[in-house]
């Protein structure tokens, strides 16, 4: 494969904007993206190699990083199939109340995100209203023959189980959001061709209304996993903070920073990015792929 | 495979709109009907009900001698096309077509071997050999519509519905399809009804063609019955251009303005009437008794076709008349008209 076609700074366009727009993202881009992480890594670096594989490897720094992308990853899926199914019933469905949830929709974006962790706290502890609900229903099951058990014990506040339920809270807009648009746009007798056509209902949503959603609901995913992978505010207040079982790592960082750690935190912050960013871009791959094929998704 | 459609006293309303009003038509097997009529007229609800998109309030659809309202969507095996083509764009043009033959139970489903080859025949009956692997966004409109075709014709349909399926095409490709849907309908002879609102597209493809008009029936008949014989003055107008000329009938002669203009008719009882001349039955003439005297006030050229604008005294609405090529009038010239053929309805 050879190229022939010369680089050039830019599309000839008869229109001008493009000097002032590039200038303008690029500054705004550096002052509020790229020096501050560039700093960042510099910190981390600064600590020598000996101290960044001390603090990368140390338990709690695993432990911690392990909570927060694993919850992130549970709470980011959860939140692809409830918010998909919340996206669909708002668009397809009229029923009194459909404005009234549509807006309650966006209040995990609006709320201070301690409210929200301080909220459900009360509500998930053993004594709240939900918690006690919970509680008797406690199981433990055992795999017969195997040393392999799972269960539940009644808990949620003050347990890995509370720091995923702050973090479906407070990624669930990000899916409705981005799968709404895409829902609202499909046409109709795409739905009704593949039903005269023989297809059964469950063949036809999956096999012609849900894969067009598919991209859409992947940025939906991945905005959800970012956010719930960063958030601190509402998850403290429900997690209990228990070293090793649930705490997360951002509030680790915020630890090492109060003990005046600050490579230590560096450190941290930087395997955080380095983790997510690998993800983002492994998903942004994916989604450019199908837009090539399948044009206009 | 192809069964009659016979369409019985349908009523269907939508919130307090009448869509339908009481239409009955009779579709013998292999024919190639069109639903021809403006926006509104209930031609694209009448196409859905017999596909069962839409259900009837009151009347019924049977396919031979099967009430319709006993089938599912599935066991009624109808092969419909849509205005916007309606192709699954995940899918490329192979799925597409053959989404109908896997979506069938298991125990009626062709194998993959069976389908492949089922596929490959219908995209070249389509004229399309080759594009298999193609996706919906990567096709022409007309591609894309003919992919409809085939998508519809591979679950062997009973019946074959489309709604105005050259809709969205530009005016070439329009007339290209056409007769080549035309030539189709020839070999594979499936019912077929077809939903139009371009009257050029139904008197040249269709058998028969259906005029609907404000959720009734106004006419069924060959191109040449409804555009030579309109049963009603909305056929009449409706089927190209018309002139309307108030007229008083008495005996076997009609009057415009106190002078006779159209003579040998027997249809009509007396009284006040409508006459409707089409611009090619309007002649220049030098003298003649039924002739009506006008001022020629415009010309026009519209393709082959040349016409002029004349304005008869006691007339407000100019007419339009076809000018043969040997006759060339000036702009102000006096003329008469002489009327060579003409519909008279009662006057409304």
């Amino acid at each position: 494969m050879t190229v022939t076609a010369s680089f050039r700074w830019r599309e000839p366009s008869i229109l001008p904007g493009f000097g002032l727009a590039l200038g303008v993202t690029v500054t705004a881009l550096s002052l509020i993206v790229l020096i501050p992480l560039t700093g960042l890594f510099a910190k981390a670096a600064g600590a020598g190699p000996a101290d960044i594989w001390a603090v990368a490897t140390s338990p709690r720094t695993l432990a911690a990083l392990r909570l927060s992308f694993a919850g992130a990853l549970v709470a980011a899926l959860v939140n692809t199939v409830f918010g998909l199914i919340l996206a669909w019933v708002l668009v397809r469905y009229e029923f009194p109340g459909r404005r009234l949830i549509d807006a309650a929709v966006d209040l995990p974006f609006a709320l201070p995100t301690a409210v929200a962790g301080i909220s459900l706290a009360a509500i998930y502890a053993p004594n709240g209203w939900v918690g006690s609900w919970l509680a008797p229903l406690a199981f433990r099951v055992t795999i017969p023959f195997t040393d392999i058990a799972f269960g539940f014990d009644g808990k949620v506040a003050y347990t890995p189980l509370g720091v995923m339920v702050a973090l479906i809270f407070i990624g669930l807009p990000f899916v409705v959001r981005t799968v709404q648009p895409v829902l609202e746009e499909l046409q109709g007798d795409v739905e009704e061709a593949a039903a005269l056509l023989g297809a059964s209902r469950l063949r036809t949503v999956f096999c012609v209304v849900l894969p067009p959603v598919l991209p859409a609901l992947l940025t939906g995913f991945v905005l959800a996993f970012a956010r719930a992978v960063g958030e601190y505010g509402s998850v403290i207040f429900i997690a209990g903070n228990i070293p090793m079982v649930s705490e997360i790592a951002p509030l680790l960082i915020v630890i090492r920073l109060e003990q005046f750690d600050y490579a230590g935190a560096a450190v941290m912050a930087a395997m955080m990015l380095l983790i997510s960013f690998a993800l983002i871009l492994a998903v942004n791959l994916v989604q450019a792929k199908a837009r090539r094929r399948y044009g206009d998704v | 495979m192809s069964v009659a459609v016979t369409i019985e006293a349908i009523e269907k309303r939508f919130e307090n709109f009448p869509a339908l009003r009481g239409v009955s038509l009779d579709i013998q097997p292999g024919e190639l009907v069109a639903l021809l009529g403006p926006s509104g007229s209930g031609k694209t609800t009448l196409l859905r009900l017999i596909a069962g998109l839409e259900e009837a309030d009151r009347g019924r659809v049977l396919f031979g001698e099967t009430d319709t309202r006993d089938l599912s969507l599935r066991e009624r095996r109808i092969g419909f096309v849509f205005q916007q083509y309606a192709l699954f764009k995940t899918m490329n043009v192979a799925d597409n077509i053959a989404f109908g033959l896997r979506s069938r139970p298991r125990d009626a489903r062709p194998d993959a071997a069976e389908i492949r080859k089922r596929v490959k025949d219908l995209l070249e009956l389509v004229q399309l050999p080759g594009l298999d692997k193609r996706y919906p966004s990567q096709l022409s409109g007309g591609q894309r519509q003919r992919v409809a075709l085939a998508r519809a014709l591979a679950i062997e349909p009973r019946v074959l519905l489309l709604d105005e399926p050259f809709g969205a095409l530009d005016a070439k490709v329009r007339k290209d399809l056409r007769a080549w849907l035309r030539e189709l309908h020839g070999r594979t002879g499936h019912t077929t009804v077809f939903v139009t609102h371009d009257q050029e597209e139904a008197l040249e493809l269709a058998d028969r063609v259906a005029i609907l008009n404000d959720g009734r029936i106004e006419q069924v008949g060959s191109a040449d019955d409804v555009y030579d014989h309109p049963a009603t003055p909305f056929v009449c107008e409706f089927l190209g251009e018309v002139n309307k000329l108030p007229v008083k009938v008495v005996g076997s002669q009609a009057f415009f303005d106190n002078r006779p203009v159209l003579g040998g008719l027997t249809q009509n009882q007396g009284g006040a009437a409508a006459l409707y001349v089409r611009p090619q039955h309007l002649r220049i003439v030098d003298e003649t008794p039924l002739a009506l005297p006008g001022t020629v006030e415009h010309l026009r050229r519209n393709g082959p076709l040349r016409r002029a604008e004349v304005a008869i005294d006691g007339l407000k609405k100019r007419l339009d008349v076809d000018l043969a090529s040997q006759v060339a009038p000036a702009i102000g010239e006096r003329v008469k008209l002489r009327i060579t053929h003409g519909n008279l309805f009662a006057a409304a």
